[in-house]
């Protein structure tokens, strides 16, 4: 007996986990998976494929001021920021973040000298031990690794100022733009970030596809994970995933000619759990829209999580590892925040979340709070 | 009606899933994350599910109901393995499977079913559950030779109304295998598990001895007196009651002798000839019982290793949850172990077994 999951009823608010497929780019990757060649093909089909791929590059590159050619396909996130910490950080002092992704925590090159950076109350990275860190007298350049924002909270590291010291000092500043693509303005060439990371699923994109965008006046020796046929200017082996890569760049564009006014949503919604003694996570920093950190005093984030689902609502819990073990938030905990950081959810808005999935959740949730026992 | 089945990765957890859903219940499946193996410690950044979380996983996402897996980690490390190695400090022989059905799965797991708006929780055990006019009983399985009755004797009346073990009246292991092919699970031939769960490479020692240097290697095995009268190779292989690896000690002047009890500091194994060496009394603790407490004293069968045949005895409670059993004919119970009580098949209560109140000489002879 092989039968699928039954389609219960659900209300889908787990964006930073992965967004709903945009018709658009459904439509865009159904096209060109029917293109028979391989872009490295010399042949007619290779140059057909060839040419929806330059296409999809220069569609993300100029999205992100960035150079088409500075522009890497990956598989995804993960990849892109592994790839800019492998390619890119030879010779260099690490500075990573603490409330980084596992993607950058679990990348970084074994040999390389690394420096963890610490967050304030709100999660919002330490200037002073940033500049402290650069500042070393006898230190070696600088590869500082910081996302824009961060996946479990949404909240957004001072850039400007981080961009500030990093040109003062020397540094590589890459940035791990995968939640904040098509969420906030992000421009390479303007924000003056040396390389940066994102993935097409996190904005209603195919799964599968991602990219890493170099500054072009960033001149140093790039190694690749794999050289494989030598694609991508021989900085990432292997044929592009072209349907994944087409529906990504097609996302990209919806995303920004249509951008979601999150925040009243999400106003209503916060609004609703504080009153129900729920705690914020990160809510006096600038944050994502989109994103909400909520954290129950006394309430496992496990049995939250669960409750949730179980009435067909799907968040999540910051630190879930890939079999589904809800472990206590390492974001959290750098934030300071204690218990907390074992009893908090997030709620992460879609581009498709409506009135009535907010007010699914609220219901919901308020007889979740109104029926636990707490366990302390 | 909603029930959480805790499910382990094996097949008989994920038949009672299966069965429970052909029965038309909303099922929910959970899987207790409880250690993590050495070899996937060993490896940097890998994910904690083993294989067994994997099938669970498999196991409902092939019949499609929700799986969830917990983190008891540090509560099994606490109630389950800390106690199982200080059980071995004192001298005892532990059955950590008993703590873990007690305290991680049958409170902490059932604790969570019940908030999930769960009515009820079943488990893969085999054993049964019989609802009567006078109550819930517990009872033996119809297939005697995969009976968990024993480790299952500290279920408190409360956990027992709460829980469901549709395996007790399947005929034999056969039949729950056939059971999963009928269902087409994954697990279906996948093999019994043995040995304690979180024992790797069949070593309860390495364990014990992590936390214990001094219980590692060889030592004196002396006799009542405190006379060596042979050597052994670690005490953590000696169980009370045991006669097997006494080497030379096996018999001393004509006399088979037996294990009476283990000084684990001095890595000493005491030993005693088998005709004396057995009690008629032995003293329980942390006592349960399934039926109202017999002030009287209950004439009844006892049962003192997980596999033995049962032998009759008279229980006397006494104090809040002690008890005395008096037994018919002598035996050598094994501290820790568990001595559980039954009627025929029901399972009425037990506890565990206190070291011997009577004076066994373990220090050395002063001359």
């Amino acid at each position: 007996m092989t039968t699928p999951h039954p389609q219960r009823p659900m209300t889908y608010l787990d964006a930073n986990a992965t967004e709903p497929l945009r018709p658009c780019a459904a439509d865009a990757m159904l096209e060109a998976a029917r293109f028979v060649g391989n872009p490295s093909s010399i042949h007619t089909a290779g140059r057909a494929a060839r040419a929806l791929l330059e296409n999809a590059r220069e569609t993300i590159a100029h999205a992100l001021g960035a150079d088409p050619l500075h522009c890497i396909f990956t598989s995804g996130g993960t990849e892109a920021n592994a790839l800019a910490l492998h390619g890119l950080s030879a010779g260099r002092q690490l500075l990573i973040g603490r409330t980084e992704h596992d993607a950058v925590r679990q990348s970084v090159p074994t040999q390389a000298p690394l420096e963890w950076l610490d967050v304030d109350q709100n999660g919002q990275i330490r200037l002073d031990l940033l500049e402290q860190a650069l500042a070393k007298p006898d230190a070696l350049p600088a590869f500082v690794c910081l996302m824009f924002a961060n996946n479990e909270t949404g909240v957004l590291h001072p850039m400007a100022e981080i961009v500030r010291l990093c040109r003062h000092y020397g540094a590589h500043l890459h940035v791990d733009a995968v939640q904040a693509l098509g969420r906030v303005e992000l421009s390479l060439l303007e924000q003056h970030f040396d390389s940066l990371a994102c993935s097409g699923h996190k904005i209603g994109g195919p799964k599968g596809a991602g990219a890493l965008l170099i500054q072009n006046t960033t001149h140093m020796s790039f190694t690749p994970l794999f050289v494989g046929g030598g694609q991508e200017q021989g900085r990432r082996g292997g044929t592009p995933a072209l349907p994944s890569i087409v529906g990504f760049a097609a996302a990209l564009q919806d995303a920004l000619q249509h951008p979601v006014a999150y925040e009243p949503l999400r106003h209503r919604l916060e609004q609703a759990a504080r009153s129900l003694g729920a705690v914020i996570c990160g809510e006096k920093a600038p944050r994502l829209g989109n994103t909400s950190c909520l954290a129950l005093p006394g309430q496992k984030a496990q049995t939250q999580l669960m409750r949730l689902d179980l009435e067909g609502i799907c968040v999540s819990a910051g630190s879930a590892c890939s079999s589904g073990k809800v472990t206590i938030s390492h974001v959290l905990e750098a934030t300071g925040f204690g218990d907390l950081a074992g009893q908090a959810i997030r709620v992460s808005l879609p581009w498709n979340v409506t009135e009535a999935d907010i007010e699914h959740f609220i219901q919901t949730y308020t007889r979740l709070v109104a029926t636990s026992t707490k366990t302390p | 009606m909603r029930i959480l089945v805790a499910m382990s990765g094996g097949v008989d957890s994920s038949v009672v899933a299966a069965r429970l859903m052909e029965e038309g219940h909303d099922v929910i499946g959970a899987t207790l994350h409880l250690y993590t193996a050495p070899q996937q410690q060993a490896q940097k950044g890998t994910c904690c599910a083993g294989q067994d979380i994997r099938d669970a996983k498999r196991v409902a996402d092939q019949l499609g109901f929700p799986h969830y897996v917990i983190d008891a980690e540090q509560r099994f490390q606490e109630s389950v393995i800390n106690h199982f190695v200080d059980s071995y400090v004192a001298g005892e022989t532990p059955v950590p499977c008993i703590a873990c059905n007690q305290g991680v799965k049958f409170t902490d797991l059932l604790g969570l079913a019940r908030e999930i708006g769960a009515d009820a929780m079943a488990t893969g055990h085999y054993v049964r559950r019989v609802e009567t006019s006078q109550g819930v009983e517990l009872h033996r399985p119809r297939d005697a030779s995969r009976d968990q009755s024993w480790f299952l004797f500290a279920t408190t009346r409360a956990q027992l109304d709460f829980l469901r073990f549709p395996l007790g009246d399947m005929p034999d292991k056969k039949a729950v295998r056939q059971d999963a092919e009928r269902f087409g699970l994954s697990v279906a031939h996948k093999p019994d598990s043995q040995d304690l769960c979180f024992i790797h490479n069949g070593s309860y020692s390495a364990i014990v001895e992590r936390k214990h240097p001094e219980m590692a290697g060889p030592g004196d095995i002396v006799n009542q007196e405190g006379q060596v009268v042979g050597q052994h190779e670690g005490v953590l292989r000696f169980t009370v009651g045991q006669s097997k690896r006494l080497g030379n000690a096996a018999s001393l002047q004509g006399e088979r002798q037996m294990v009476v009890g283990i000084n684990p500091q001095l890595r000493r194994i005491i030993v005693g000839p088998r005709a004396q060496a057995c009690v008629s009394t032995l003293t329980l603790r942390e006592v349960n019982w399934l039926i109202e407490p017999p002030l009287q004293g209950l004439e009844c069968w006892v049962q003192m290793r997980a596999r033995e045949v049962p032998r009759q005895a008279r229980v006397i409670p006494f104090s809040e949850n002690g008890a005395l059993v008096s037994l018919a004919e002598p035996a050598m119970p094994a501290p820790g172990q568990a001595c559980v009580f039954y009627q025929e098949s029901r399972i009425l209560g037990g506890g565990f077994i206190c070291r011997p109140s009577q004076k066994i000489n373990s220090e050395p002879k002063k001359e």
